[in-house]
């Protein structure tokens, strides 16, 4: 077991993980507990922008998808809170927490799906670029961050492929379809570069993170990785993502592509996104709504202690 | 006092760093700490683990044989969970 600093230290230089009840600082407690919080946030609040298609699912096969693809959302922000409670809080705390507005998730679900289309482009672009941004987290320095990050990339490969075959359906039907998901695809490519974070000149706790092991790439590179992974992608599905700077780069061995407006990923994440009270509003109600059940759950177990 | 008497607790031993802590079997002993004691010393003499949890045997609770089938065949037919399920051409990379 890891008893002090020097201890410490010497885990993260050997790139070995951190468990438990090892020593750590409290910035990096710290720190871990708000990023895995806001994802568990994140993959909880991520249920309702999908969520609202399930009654108006096309077909009982598409249905039947959706359904499995959030539920697993709910496991994923269960095993996240779970790897939280290892760090000395409760779940019950945290979400209080989200409910009083005082801790984030992923600013990509403040914005809207009025398109059916969006159930595929959300599972292509938005699901893709959490891979992206989850697959090097499976090497994090916490141990139980590390190992829920595992379980739940192995889920994410299924979400990332159901939303592009969806999308590879809709491009082979009508001309109609094929505007929807053109449409789709021009509202959240923005958005979903915007999932990495600001960029790396005014992310000033990136350095700290990775020092730690914590995060293991900058924002902008993974938002290159991504964006890289995605154009071929784009091009083999026959839509064009709405960046006229976007260009190979042969110097570079990349693709080069225009700025994201940094202005609106600031007043999303503040709270003024289109839908940001709508997602909170929802998940509170939802909340209360489920207090029955938490009590009765309770009331069950006394009876059978009896 | 025999040893019928020791209680009889699960181990779990994690390999490394990193990895889940696995169990590896159950051992009698007097306490938690005689337990971990007695536990390493079955479990881990060939070097298998860097740390080891115990947890009295009485305090498991096991799902019964008879909810296999309305645990787990739910699963059985729901073959759209699996990214295989999803047929997409060979030459759309990274997916």
């Amino acid at each position: 077991m890891v008893e002090d600093e020097a201890g410490f230290e010497a885990v993260i230089a050997r790139n070995d993980r951190i468990e438990p009840r090892d020593w750590m600082p409290d910035g990096y407690r710290k720190t871990l507990v708000r990023q895995i919080a806001q994802h568990a946030h994140s993959e909880v609040i991520g249920m309702q922008p999908e969520g609202a298609w399930i009654e108006r699912a096309p077909s009982l096969r598409r249905k039947a998808i959706l359904l499995a693809k959030v539920q697993d959302e709910a496991g994923h922000g269960l095993y996240l809170y779970s790897a939280a409670e290892t760090l000395g809080v409760s779940r019950a705390q945290l979400v209080e927490l989200l409910l009083a507005g005082k801790q984030k998730y992923s600013s990509i679900f403040n914005y809207p799906t009025p398109s059916y289309a969006d159930v595929g482009t959300i599972g292509w672009l938005v699901d893709g670029a959490a891979i992206c941004n989850q697959v090097p987290l499976c090497r994090t320095s916490y141990g139980p961050y590390g190992r829920a990050m595992i379980r739940i990339c192995k889920e994410e490969s299924f979400h990332q492929r159901q939303g592009y075959e969806l999308l590879m359906t809709m491009m082979r039907g009508t001309d109609e379809q094929r505007a929807m998901v053109q449409e789709s695809v021009d509202r959240f490519w923005w958005p979903s570069l915007m999932m990495f974070g600001p960029p790396d000149t005014e992310s000033p706790n990136t350095a700290r993170s990775m020092a730690w092991g914590i995060k293991r790439n900058t924002n902008d590179e993974l938002r290159q990785r991504f964006v890289d992974m995605t154009v071929p992608q784009a091009d083999a599905l026959g839509v064009a993502l709405p960046d006229p700077e976007l260009r190979w780069n042969a110097a570079r061995g990349s693709y080069d592509f225009g700025e994201p407006d940094w202005s609106e990923l600031k007043a999303v994440v503040s709270g003024d996104g289109p839908c940001n009270a709508q997602r909170m509003a929802h998940r509170r109600q939802a909340h209360e709504d489920g207090a029955w059940v938490r009590a009765a759950a309770v009331a069950h177990a006394e009876a059978d202690r009896g | 006092m025999v040893d019928a008497d020791w209680p009889l607790y699960e181990v779990f031993v994690r390999g490394k760093r990193g990895l889940n802590h696995v169990h590896a079997g159950s051992i009698r002993a007097a306490d938690p700490a005689d337990a971990i004691r007695r536990g390493s010393a079955v479990y881990t003499r060939r070097s298998e683990g860097v740390s080891v949890w115990v947890a009295l045997a009485s305090d498991v609770a096991a799902s019964a044989p008879e909810l296999k089938e309305p645990l787990f065949s739910p699963s059985g037919d729901k073959v759209f969970r699996h990214p295989t399920f999803y047929s997409i051409p060979d030459d759309v990379p990274h997916m």
